[in-house]
């Protein structure tokens, strides 16, 4: 679909809506069980994350409405923008008070287990229902392998956003599926004149997600599996040696770009790859301005390279949903999560984004969303092929810390700038880490 | 009762009850409790055990905590003594006799008026890689070729915070040294006028001693918001490029909240009071308490 018109974009929509009507897509386990009866006068309070694209918020809120009318319970919603979600939450938790319900992002249910009311019947139910979750879910909220502390919600999967049309004049017929290639693409784009563009400044999204790929790529970690502090490797000098030859294919500026950067540039056409949500093509593809409409049909996306590691490395923005034991509702919090995430309510909700958010449950692969238009079929994977941010060791307040200092993401930038070489950037990344794994 | 509210004494500490309560509740406990925790390694939503000085040490020997520490201190000078010269400078250009004064005066407050979260968002614009107005016009002008990399390169990005925190600043020194000047009795001007005195001895021996008092006042103010800035670095560039632009109260918010390490955010933002404490003592005993202010003569 290289063009696709308004009147195409109506016909392929309707054609999903015609599908999440249709009945389930998938029971592994037809026989799942749930028993759960709300509290009497129940109401609820949910904070989330504020929408990336229009539609998320919209099905949800219709989803929320839907929950109310159905089980006569009262839930008000309050957003705010991703990052400030965590600090609410951790003063939620730290003071006993707040909203019942807090979808937030990452390890932070890791940071605070003791306080979350234990969802293990409700995973269990969920995941037997529809076909088991992924195994990075697992890794986020189920940290002794036993309970649950949270229900996985999906994540903003992340691929690389790339103009066809250039990618094409750059002499590439196809986008390269492994670093090497992927770096004489690069290459090739920037003597073309339309480079590429990553975010290095302290960008929480956008800076994590492409640097943790990068060293994670070349089979370098910040921690091994018993959280022990290995940044400072071989591994990791291979792999900022290689974001040092690939910044110099960047467009000018990056080292300050924050999470909107990328975008602006991306769709004001001066930048023509960068990794991001489906939120850039979502934005053209809804735009009344004829030139993003037409630049929609030139945008493409395909996932993140493989490096030296050999298999897919990439991070994505992980989203969970906690209930909080201060709740005076735990089983109606339990019973809205629930309603939300089974296939009625989430798979029009998945639709209605586009896909900016991939599900956790594999049975939900099926849904149209991701073979309607091709262009949404590399962010079907970002759940399954995805590693947790704390890779290759535990979460919790340490990998919490690290991410939210950005040590990786200023190793690389001091790397590929030239400020510090690979080896003085890799030794610093090292020390600032064995602070928050206390060695 | 009657009695009891007859007494002057009971009666006064009645009053200051309230103030006193409120003191104790919004200033005195976050200021100890943040003091405590400093010496803690809380985490958020875990209480922490007692460190000692291990925060302390840590940040002692932190290049990103030296470096934020090295940043809010450039910062500081460098925006306060701008705001300063610019600030006078507008001061006593309003305080002569222009056409439309009134409005002058009013619209030099815009700036101080717009939220800063607001006017951040527009720096960041401004100063923006590849949307930068500023690039445009003067790429337009023929006088540069490429877009200025204004917070993209360490200290390029320094001094562009710095440009924003002087326009948000500014009009707060002007106003409130253009009252000053406006408390100065003309007739001291007249008195200098008849001695023979010029522009520049007037404004040396009449305007700047007597405007002094104001100085320390406004000067204290600006340095302490100054030093304790967190918007507008949040807003543009959030702390970077390279922690760059890294302040003691980004770097503590930071550590502490979105990273959960209460203890060391805490224990930053605690380093920061013995600076604030310095900057009022040299306010206070170096430029209030002069002598000649009281009556007598300075030595």
């Amino acid at each position: 679909m290289s063009k696709m018109k308004r009147r195409e974009f109506l016909k392929v929509t309707a054609g999903v809506a015609a599908g999440a009507a249709a009945p389930m897509i998938w029971v592994k386990d037809a026989h799942a069980q749930w028993n759960n009866k709300p509290e009497k006068g129940a109401k609820l309070r949910v904070l989330r994350w504020s929408r990336f694209v229009q539609g998320d918020i919209d099905q949800y809120m219709k989803n929320v409405q839907a929950f109310s009318a159905k089980y006569g319970i009262e839930v008000r919603v309050d957003n705010e923008g991703w990052e400030d979600v965590r600090p609410k939450a951790a003063v939620a938790a730290n003071t006993g008070a707040g909203p019942d319900i807090i979808l937030s992002t990452h390890d932070d249910a890791n940071m605070y287990p003791e306080k979350l009311v234990d969802v293990t019947d409700l995973a269990t139910y969920l995941g037997k229902k529809y076909g088991g979750w992924y195994p990075v879910c697992e890794a986020y909220l189920r940290p002794n392998g036993k309970n649950w502390i949270g229900i996985p919600l999906g994540c903003a999967g992340n691929t690389l956003v790339y103009r066809e049309s250039h990618v094409k004049a750059a002499g590439f017929s196809s986008f390269p599926r492994d670093t090497d290639g992927f770096l004489k693409l690069m290459k090739a784009l920037k003597e073309k004149g339309t480079p590429g563009g990553f975010a290095l400044g302290n960008a929480t999204g956008d800076g994590n997600v492409w640097t943790h790929w990068l060293i994670w790529a070349f089979g370098a970690s910040l921690v091994d599996k018993a959280n022990k502090v290995v940044i400072n490797s071989p591994e990791t000098i291979k792999a900022l040696e290689y974001a040092k030859e690939l910044y110099a294919t960047f467009v000018p500026g990056t080292l300050s770009w924050l999470d909107p950067n990328n975008n602006k540039a991306f769709l004001d056409g001066q930048v023509s790859c960068t990794p991001n949500g489906i939120s850039i093509y979502y934005a053209a593809k809804t735009s009344q301005d004829p030139k993003l409409k037409e630049m929609a049909g030139d945008i493409n996306h395909a996932n993140m390279p493989i490096g030296p590691a050999g298999v897919p490395t990439e991070l994505n923005l992980f989203f969970n949903q906690m209930i909080f034991k201060y709740s005076k509702y735990p089983k109606a919090a339990k019973e809205f999560i629930r309603f939300m995430m089974e296939q009625e309510q989430y798979g029009p909700w998945m639709q209605a984004a586009i896909g900016y958010v991939t599900h956790p449950l594999v049975a939900y692969e099926k849904n149209p969303i991701w073979t309607v238009d091709p262009k949404h079929t590399p962010y079907r994977d970002s759940m399954k092929i995805m590693r947790p941010i704390g890779y290759a060791g535990r979460m919790g307040y340490a990998s919490a810390g690290a991410a939210a200092d950005f040590i990786v993401v200023n190793m690389v930038a001091e790397a590929a700038s030239g400020s510090k070489s690979p080896k003085e950037a890799a030794e610093r990344a090292q020390k600032r880490a064995e602070r928050y794994y206390k060695v | 009762m009657k009695k009891f509210l007859d007494n002057r004494n009971t009666l006064g500490l009645m009053f200051m009850l309230p103030a006193g309560v409120l003191l104790l509740v919004f200033l005195t406990y976050p200021l100890g409790l943040g003091t405590w925790l400093g010496f803690t390694d809380a985490k958020i939503g875990r209480p922490g055990q007692w460190v000692g000085l291990e925060n302390y040490e840590f940040l002692w020997g932190d290049s990103v905590t030296r470096l934020a520490l090295f940043n809010t201190l450039f910062y500081t000078v460098v925006a306060s003594v701008l705001k300063f010269f610019l600030g006078l400078w507008l001061a006593i250009l309003l305080n002569e006799r222009i056409p439309f004064k009134s409005f002058f005066r009013a619209a030099i407050l815009l700036p101080y008026i717009v939220p800063t979260a607001l006017s951040a968002i527009a720096f960041w614009w401004m100063f923006d890689a590849q949307f930068s107005v500023i690039s445009w016009v003067l790429t337009r002008m023929g006088w540069i070729h490429g877009y200025i990399d204004f917070l993209g390169d360490p200290w390029n990005a320094r001094f562009s915070v710095i440009a924003a925190n002087v326009w948000r600043g500014v009009p707060f020194v002007a106003i409130t040294l253009l009252a000053g000047l406006q408390t100065i009795s003309p007739t001291l001007y007249e008195a200098a006028a008849i001695d023979g005195a010029t522009g520049w001895q007037r404004f040396w021996h009449v305007t700047l001693p007597l405007l002094t008092p104001i100085i320390a006042v406004v000067m204290t103010f600006s340095v302490l918001f100054t030093f304790t800035d967190f918007q507008l670095i949040y807003v543009i560039t959030r702390g970077g490029p390279l922690n760059a632009t890294h302040l003691m109260a980004t770097l503590s918010f930071q550590r502490a909240i979105s990273g959960g390490a209460l203890g060391e955010g805490a224990a930053i933002a605690i380093a920061m009071v013995p600076f604030l404490l310095a900057a009022i003592m040299f306010s206070y005993f170096g430029l209030q308490r002069r002598a000649w202010q009281q009556g007598g003569s300075d030595k």
